[in-house]
C-alpha cells in the first residue's frame, strides 16, 4: 500500500473530509425534529405516565411485542420461501411470480385492512355464506383479531424480505449453494451451513424494515383491535390534547425500534462478504414436475390472490358500484391533478432521499470512523417514528428555523415550514430515508473493499470513485431504493395530510378523506389509483432484477 | 452528459419548491384548515357563486390541523379552524388560535349551548350518538331507551361499541361525566366494556346489528341515514336515548374565525352564510341536523328520525374540555 501511495493535494483532502461531513449533516437534519419533541421527555409527565402504566401499557407492550414477532415470523417465512421458490426452481409461472410477488408493495396497509374486513369479516359476504350455510353460531375464525392483523401485515410487508433474499439469492448465495452441492453436500446441509449464513444479512435487513413498518403503523391494527404502543401514542396526544405526552410515549416507541435495530445486528451476524470481482453466476433452478409443480403454482398463486388479487378485485368491483350509482366518486374531476400530485412527490422524495443514501452509504466506506458508523445508523431513527410525530416534529423544527431567521434578519415571506413542498420532502425524507439507505448499502456491501481501496490508490476522488464504480455496479441496489421509497411516499398518509401546502391534495389524501368517514365504497377508486401508480415502480423493478437473474 | 442533466434536474426541483413556498395571499380568498372533509365542496361552490369569494380548503385531522396552525402562529394561512368535534374546538380557544367574534347573526341563528360565550367558535351541524337496534332481534318491551341501561348484565355480548380511540366514543363519555359526575359515568363504561364488541367504526357497528353479531349499537345518526339511503330494507332502526332524562349525546361540527385570519370579516361572513342560507347546503349531505333551528333537516332524516328530539343540554364547550378526563376514564375502565 506506502508504495503505491499518491500525493495527495489539497482538493482531494478536502473531498474525502467532505463525505463523513456530510454524512454528519444528514444525520443532525433527521434527528433535529424529532429531538424538538423528545426534549419534553427530560421533564416527564409522570401523572400520565404512571395512570398509562396502570391500565393500559403493560398490555400495549405485549400485543406490540407479539405483533412484532408475528409479522416478522411470518415475513420471514412466507418471504424467504417465495424467494428460494422462484429462484431455485423452475415451474409454470415462476418467471411471472418472480416479479409479481413484489407487487403487494403497492398496497397500502390500511386499504388491505378495511377491504380484508369488509369481505372476510362478520359482516363480509364470506361469513355471510358461512352463516347461511352452517347457521347463525357456526364458528368462523375470528378476522378482527391480533391474528387478522399479522396476516394482513405480512401480506403486504414480507415483499421487502421477498426482494432482499431474491437479489442475495441470485448473487453469491446462489452460487455457494450450487458449490456446495457439487462438493457432495446434502441440499439440506448446504442450505444450512453455506446458503443461509451468506443469506443472513439480507434477510435481517428485510425483517428489520418489516418490524419498523409494523411497530409505527397505528392506521391499519386498529381496524383489527390490536392497542400498540404506537396506537397510544396516537390516543394520548388526539384524545386528550397532550403534546408533550404523546411525545413522551413515542419515545417509547423509538426504544422498541432501537432494540429492532439490535437484534437486527445480532441476526446479520458479524460476518461481511464483500465480493473479490465479477458477478456471480447466480443459482441454477431445477425444473419440478408433477404435484411438486403444481403445489409451488399454487402456493404462489393463492399468496398473490390473498395480497393484491381479491382486493383489488373487491375495489374495482365498489369503483364500478359508484361510477354507476346516484352518488359517483367526490372529486373525480380533479384526479389528474391528484395523480400528478401524488407522482411528483414520490419522485422527489425518492430522489432526495436516494441522494442522501448515497452519501451517508459511502462516507462510511471511504472513512470507516466511527463517527459516520453512527451517523448512518442514526439516520434510520426517522423510520421508527410514527407519521404523525415526524409530522409534527417537522413542524416545530421549521417554525423555530423561521424565527430565527426572522430575528436575524433574514425573514422569508410567509412559513417555510408549511408554505411549500420543503417541509413535506424534509419530513418524507427523514421518515423513509432508512429503507432507502437499507438498500444502496447492501448493494455497496457487494463491491468489495479491494476495489474502493484500488481506486484510492491510483489516485481517483471519492466522487469520482462513487460515480464511475460503487453507482455502477450497485445500480439495481440503488433503483431498488429508489422504488422503495417511491412506493412508500405514495403510500404515505399522516405527514402529508399535515404538512402538505394547501390546495396541494395527492391520491393518499383523496383517499383518506373518504375512508375516514367509513365510505369505503367512494374510496375505493382513489384509494386503487395508489396501487396502479405504485406497481409501475415496481414492475420497472422486477424486471431489471429478473434482467439480471437470466 | 449525464453530470449536466442532473445538474439541470436538481435545478429545475430548486425552482419548483421555492415556486410553492412563495405562493402567499391573494384578496377575496379565505382559506380554511378543516378537519372535515364531505361535500364541503358544494358549499364552497355555492358561497362563491353568490359572494365572488373564493375558499381554499386544506383538509386532515382536527388534532394535527390545530397543532399546525398553534405552530404556525402569525405566519398561518388558516382564516377559519374547522373540525368535526367539540373537544379540539374547545381546546383551539383555550390555545388563543381563534379571535373573538361579535355577530348578532351567529348569536342569533345557533343555540346558545352550541357556541362558545365568547364567540370564539361555534357549531355548524349537529351530530346525534344515539341507540340503534335490530328490528326483530329486540323486542318492544327490553328496547333500551338509556345509555346506562347498556350496562347492565342483561346486555352482555349484544351490543356492538366504537373503540376508545375515536372522538365521538371520547366526547359522549365526556358528556356523561358533565352529567353524571367521574365515578357515575365510570360505573356506566365498565359495563359497556364488559357488555360489548369493540369495533373500529359505526358503519361496521350498524352492519354488525343487521347481520346479528349484536343486536344494539350506539353511532352517529347519520351513518344510519347513510346506510338507509343504500339499502331501505336494512334491518336497523334508530331510538332516540334518555328522552326522560337528560336527552340523546349530541356532538357537533363547527369553526371558528382564526387569530391572524388576513381578513377576519370575511371569514366571519363566510361562517355566518353556513349557519343561516348555507345550513342546507353544508349539512344535508351527510344526513346531519342543522344547528339553526329554523332551518329543518333532510327530508330521508326528518321523516325516519324525526325532526326533533330532547338533545341533552350539556353545552358542546363543556364536554370539548372534559374530553381528556373522558379518555382517562375509558382507560380506566378497560374499554378498549
Amino acid at each position: 500500500m506506502t508504495a503505491g501511495r499518491v500525493e495527495r493535494s489539497i482538493g482531494d483532502r478536502l473531498s474525502l473530509a467532505g463525505w463523513p461531513l456530510g454524512s454528519i449533516v444528514v444525520a443532525a437534519l433527521v434527528i433535529a425534529p424529532i429531538a424538538f419533541l423528545a426534549v419534553s421527555v427530560l421533564d416527564p409527565n409522570t401523572e400520565v405516565w404512571r395512570q398509562q402504566w396502570e391500565t393500559r401499557l403493560p398490555g400495549q407492550l405485549v400485543e406490540t411485542a407479539v405483533l412484532l414477532v408475528g409479522v416478522a415470523l411470518g415475513s420471514l417465512v412466507l418471504g424467504g420461501s417465495l424467494a428460494w421458490l422462484v429462484t431455485a426452481y423452475r415451474f409454470p409461472g415462476s418467471r411471472l411470480f418472480g416479479w409479481l410477488l413484489i407487487a403487494p408493495l403497492a398496497m397500502p396497509g390500511y386499504v388491505l385492512g378495511f377491504v380484508t374486513l369488509s369481505v372476510v369479516g362478520f359482516t363480509g359476504p364470506i361469513q355471510g355464506w358461512w352463516r347461511d350455510t352452517f347457521g347463525q353460531d357456526a364458528w368462523f375464525p375470528p378476522v378482527r383479531s391480533m391474528g387478522g392483523a399479522i396476516v394482513v401485515l405480512t401480506l403486504v410487508l414480507y415483499p421487502y424480505v421477498f426482494l432482499l433474499t431474491r437479489a442475495a439469492l441470485a448473487d453469491q448465495a446462489g452460487a455457494a449453494y450450487d458449490v456446495a452441492r457439487s462438493l457432495g453436500a446434502g441440499p439440506v446441509e448446504a442450505a444450512r451451513r453455506v446458503a443461509l449464513p451468506l443469506l443472513r444479512p439480507a434477510m435481517a435487513g428485510g425483517v428489520a424494515v418489516v418490524m419498523m413498518e409494523t411497530l409505527t403503523d397505528f392506521a391499519t391494527v386498529q381496524y383489527f383491535g390490536v392497542d400498540t404502543v404506537s396506537v397510544g401514542v396516537f390516543r394520548i396526544w388526539r384524545g386528550t390534547f397532550d403534546r408533550d405526552s404523546a411525545s413522551e410515549f413515542a419515545t417509547l416507541v423509538l426504544v422498541v425500534a432501537l432494540v429492532i435495530i439490535g437484534v437486527e445486528r445480532l441476526l446479520r451476524g458479524r460476518a461481511r462478504f464483500g465480493q473479490a470481482g465479477g458477478r456471480a453466476a447466480g443459482l441454477a433452478p431445477t425444473a419440478l414436475r408433477g404435484w411438486r409443480a403444481v403445489a409451488a403454482t399454487g402456493s404462489c398463486a393463492i399468496v398473490l390472490l390473498a395480497a393484491i388479487g381479491a382486493p383489488v378485485a373487491q375495489l374495482v368491483a365498489w369503483a364500478v358500484v359508484e361510477a354507476t350509482g346516484s352518488r359517483g366518486t367526490p372529486l373525480l374531476e380533479r384526479f389528474l391533478e391528484f395523480l400528478g400530485n401524488s407522482a411528483t412527490l414520490a419522485l422527489i422524495t425518492a430522489g432526495v432521499c436516494l441522494l442522501l443514501a448515497v452519501v451517508v452509504a459511502n462516507a462510511s466506506r471511504f472513512s470507516r470512523s466511527r463517527s459516520t458508523g453512527l451517523a448512518a445508523r442514526l439516520t434510520a431513527v426517522g423510520y421508527a417514528v410514527p407519521g404523525p410525530v415526524v409530522a409534527i416534529g417537522v413542524v416545530l423544527a421549521l417554525v423555530a428555523l423561521d424565527r430565527l431567521l426572522e430575528a436575524i434578519g433574514l425573514g422569508l415571506p410567509g412559513v417555510v415550514a408549511t408554505g411549500s413542498l420543503i417541509g413535506l420532502v424534509y419530513a418524507y425524507s427523514i421518515r423513509f430515508l432508512a429503507p432507502g439507505l437499507q438498500a444502496v448499502e447492501s448493494g455497496l456491501a457487494q463491491v468489495g473493499d479491494e476495489m474502493t481501496a484500488s481506486a484510492r490508490s491510483l489516485g481517483h476522488r471519492p466522487a469520482t470513485i462513487v460515480r464511475r464504480i460503487h453507482l455502477p455496479l450497485g445500480r439495481t441496489s440503488v433503483l431498488t431504493a429508489a422504488v422503495l421509497v417511491g412506493v412508500d411516499a405514495l403510500k404515505e398518509l399522516p405527514i402529508v395530510l399535515l404538512l402538505r401546502p394547501i390546495g396541494f391534495d395527492t391520491l393518499s389524501v383523496w383517499t383518506f378523506n373518504l375512508a375516514t368517514e367509513s365510505r369505503f365504497e367512494q374510496a375505493a377508486l382513489p384509494a386503487l389509483a395508489i396501487i396502479v401508480v405504485a406497481v409501475a415502480p415496481v414492475a420497472i423493478l422486477s424486471r431489471r432484477l429478473a434482467g439480471e437473474v437470466s | 452528459m449525464r453530470t449536466r442533466w442532473l445538474t439541470a434536474a436538481a435545478l429545475g426541483l430548486a425552482l419548483t419548491l421555492l415556486a410553492t413556498a412563495c405562493s402567499s395571499g391573494d384578496e377575496g380568498t379565505i382559506r380554511i384548515y378543516t378537519g372535515r372533509h364531505y361535500d364541503l365542496e358544494e358549499a364552497f361552490t355555492q358561497y362563491a357563486e353568490e359572494t365572488g369569494v373564493s375558499i381554499e380548503f386544506l383538509s386532515g385531522s382536527d388534532a394535527e390541523l390545530r397543532e399546525r396552525i398553534f405552530a404556525e402562529g402569525e405566519d398561518t394561512e388558516a382564516d377559519v379552524y374547522m373540525t368535526v368535534d367539540a373537544g379540539n374546538l374547545a381546546i383551539a380557544a383555550e390555545q388563543g388560535i381563534f379571535a373573538e367574534v361579535d355577530s348578532p347573526v351567529l348569536e342569533d341563528a345557533v343555540p346558545e349551548s352550541l357556541r362558545d360565550p365568547d364567540g370564539r367558535w361555534f357549531a355548524l351541524s349537529r351530530r346525534a350518538r344515539t341507540i340503534v337496534y335490530h328490528r326483530d332481534r329486540v323486542s318492544a318491551d327490553e328496547l333500551p331507551t338509556t345509555y346506562a341501561e347498556l350496562a347492565e348484565p342483561e346486555w352482555a355480548d349484544r351490543i356492538c361499541l366504537r373503540n376508545s380511540t375515536n372522538a365521538y366514543t371520547q366526547s359522549l363519555v365526556a358528556s356523561m361525566i358533565a352529567n353524571l359526575g367521574y365515578d357515575g359515568a365510570l360505573e356506566i363504561v365498565e359495563g359497556w366494556a364488559d357488555n360489548a364488541e369493540i369495533l373500529p367504526n359505526d358503519v361496521f357497528a350498524i352492519q354488525s346489528v343487521a347481520d346479528g353479531l349484536c343486536d344494539v349499537a350506539i353511532v352517529n345518526h347519520y351513518y344510519l341515514a347513510r346506510l338507509m339511503e343504500d339499502d331501505p330494507d336494512i334491518p336497523v332502526e334508530l331510538v332516540w336515548a334518555d328522552q326522560e332524562g337528560r336527552g340523546t349525546h349530541v356532538n357537533i361540527s363547527g369553526a371558528g374565525v382564526t387569530r391572524y385570519a388576513d381578513d377576519p370579516e370575511l371569514a366571519q361572513d363566510l361562517l355566518e352564510w353556513l349557519a343561516t342560507d348555507g345550513q342546507s347546503a353544508f349539512v344535508d349531505g351527510n344526513h346531519e341536523y342543522p344547528v339553526n333551528p329554523d332551518v329543518a333537516p333532510v327530508a330521508l332524516v326528518a321523516t325516519t328520525f324525526g325532526e326533533t328530539f330532547v338533545a341533552d343540554s350539556v353545552s358542546a364547550a363543556e364536554f370539548g374540555l372534559l374530553n381528556t378526563d373522558a379518555v382517562r376514564l375509558l382507560d380506566e375502565a378497560g374499554y378498549r
